[in-house]
């Protein structure tokens, strides 16, 4: 079979977005409970802070949860279809050798090992802090004391049920794009989005080819585009909620952001390189300088960046502003929440040099590529 | 125009390399029609390769109008091959997600070439030339890439197997365009072939083997692409 355990580990996306995931989740959700466990001994004093503290668990776990987990069907989606592009020959052999799409599919369903090892991370991971992040929400003493406690149902919807449903849609979604026809798969086709145009003004060939490389791979638009949205709400988050949370929770935002953003970001970058390293070293032996192959390739994600940033920054304030007018309305001393622009402006500035710094690492990679070998790698 | 002095060529690491290229020593002149002949890991490709600057040698020198390509940097190396240099590869090696137009236009635009139509149309895909490369035979992406090529008004256009990965009817068609072109525009041409018959097409022919130039003459008449034998 052409898909081992070792392909596993090239998903490490997956496993750091799953383990975020499930990390944030099994805190909120099992403070959650907890709390719950102790409804009968609060007083009517405490009791919009409880209220209040029960939603905002709900909340953060359905919102950080929902949008991780929404990421994580894309990009699982996107390194199976990237895989077939990758194995197309191998996999078109084995059709023609009268394998059965669902026997070559079903062994995709190692793809969801990767979320069983980033889940079981984020899980214990959680277990390992949880000790910590519950003194810290009620480091007033405004509820009654409580420990952590271990929650089997979240065991099971937060680890075993996500991986069975990660190796099943690996599954699913493998049958789906092996209907490919053996053909196609043995010669390869592009997958570029044919439109033919005709008329109207053209434009530079440089242009062209950057609009083409967009086109050719729209989910890489999605991940910039996801990737500057997580590090402008959770970058702009943790500096505002220091105020309305705890530090802790800040620092937690903010490293979820970060990470999510690199994984994000590191992850489309490098597919940008790879994926156009036959075209752009087609270009460099006609005597297209590195600056102008980076700029036709790496150019046209920039506005999906700026769109990704612009709604982070928007998604934020909403967000907060909610928490505190809705959530935290009968909660005395909660601060005022305005829109925070020194905040935007150190999320604008710090994302430019991390974006930029990106962008440079892979102008280099493309610059290095050898063309030589491209050449024969292509044979 | 085109000067090889002494070039060598190895590959692999220095325990275990293996010399590709032994002293090679080459002359071509402007407008010459050159067939590079040899078997398989002669060093034919190897030699085109460090002749049109895609390669630097191990030592030993390429001297293009007199100057030393071998000793440019990066940067002027690949403007060397933007002012000079054509390419059509046996394996075409066009842009998947771009036209016809597009990938021929990648050319012109380097030399500020407006009438690049003309070629497409010199070469049969005035019909084609919104497509895209899988949607043509393989005989149609190689008169691609030679309009690509061409479209780049090169002062040399190199040409590796062109018609490797065609059938009789395609490979002559193409070449019969390439040839006709050449002796329209004047430009130099030196092309790798393990297709004997070919060499009848050329001014100067070049037999290789074992990394060394064993034969070099000249034609003295070309015969057409649909003259020669396949």
């Amino acid at each position: 079979m052409v898909i081992g355990i070792k392909d596993v580990f090239k998903l490490i996306g997956m496993i750091i977005i799953s383990a975020c995931a499930v990390f944030v989740c099994t805190l909120f959700l099992n403070y959650n409970i907890d709390l719950r466990g102790i409804e009968s001994e609060i007083s009517a004093q405490s009791r919009a802070l409880f209220d209040a503290l029960v939603t905002m668990g709900k909340v953060i776990s359905a919102v950080s949860g929902g949008c991780l987990l929404l990421t994580s069907v894309v990009m699982l989606c996107f390194y199976i279809k990237h895989y077939i592009d990758q194995h197309r020959q191998e996999l078109g052999i084995l059709k023609a050798l009268g394998y059965s799409k669902f026997r070559i599919a079903r062994g995709f369903w190692v793809f969801g090992l990767s979320v069983l090892i980033g889940t079981a991370i984020g899980f214990a991971g959680a277990h390992c802090l949880m000790p910590k992040f519950y003194s810290v929400q009620n480091e007033d003493g405004l509820l009654p004391a409580f420990d952590p406690r271990f929650h089997t149902e979240l065991l099971l919807f937060l680890v075993i049920l996500p991986t069975a449903a990660f190796a099943l849609m690996s599954v699913g979604y493998g049958l789906i794009k092996l209907k490919t026809p053996v053909l196609e798969l043995l010669k390869g086709k592009s997958t570029a989005n044919v439109k033919h145009v005709r008329g109207g003004e053209k434009p530079t060939f440089l242009r062209e080819m950057k609009s083409a490389t967009v086109r050719s791979r729209k989910s890489l638009v999605f991940f910039i585009g996801f990737a500057s949205f997580c590090y402008s709400a959770m970058v702009q988050m943790s500096l505002c909620i220091d105020k309305l949370a705890s530090e802790m929770m800040a620092l937690m935002t903010l490293m979820i952001g970060i990470i999510l953003a690199f994984v994000t970001l590191f992850i489309a970058a490098a597919t940008i390189v790879r994926s156009n390293a036959k075209s752009v070293s087609i270009m460099r032996v006609f005597g297209y300088s590195g600056k102008e192959c980076s700029s036709a390739v790496l150019n046209g994600y920039r506005p999906a960046a700026v769109i990704g940033f612009a709604v982070g920054s928007a998604y934020q304030y909403l967000l907060l502003k909610i928490a505190v007018d809705v959530m935290f309305k009968d909660v005395e001393n909660v601060p005022e929440f305005d829109f925070n622009f020194r905040a935007l402006i150190v999320a604008a500035v710090s994302f430019v040099i991390v974006y930029e710094a990106v962008i440079f690492f892979c102008s280099r990679r493309l610059g290095k590529l050898s063309l030589k070998q491209i050449m024969l790698d292509a044979e | 125009m085109i000067k090889l002095e002494n070039v060598h060529k190895s590959y692999g690491t220095k325990d275990n390399s293996t010399e590709i290229l032994k002293g090679v020593s080459l002359d071509i002149g402007d407008g010459d029609f050159a067939v590079i002949l040899g078997p398989s890991g002669s060093g034919k490709s190897t030699l085109l390769n460090v002749a049109s600057g895609l390669e630097r040698p191990d030592s030993g020198s390429v001297l293009y109008n007199g100057e030393n390509i071998a000793r440019l940097s990066d940067e002027r190396l690949t403007e060397f091959r933007r002012k000079n240099i054509g390419f059509i590869f046996q394996q075409y090696y066009l842009l998947p997600n771009l036209t016809v137009d597009k990938n021929v236009r990648m050319g012109a635009e380097l030399a500020h070439n407006g009438n690049y139509a003309e070629i497409i149309k010199a070469l049969g895909l005035s019909e084609k030339r919104g497509r895209y490369p899988h949607e043509l035979s393989g005989g149609e992406q190689q008169r691609v890439s030679a309009a690509r090529a061409l479209a780049k008004k090169p002062a040399a256009l190199f040409l590796d197997e062109p018609t490797g990965a065609l059938d009789e009817e395609t490979g002559r068609l193409v070449l019969d365009h390439i040839a006709k072109l050449q002796r329209e525009l004047g430009f130099t041409i030196i092309m790798v072939t393990h297709n004997a018959n070919i060499a009848e097409m050329a001014k100067t022919v070049i037999r290789m083997n074992s990394g060394k130039i064993v034969e070099q003459y000249g034609n003295q008449t070309q015969k057409t692409a649909y003259e020669i034998g396949w």
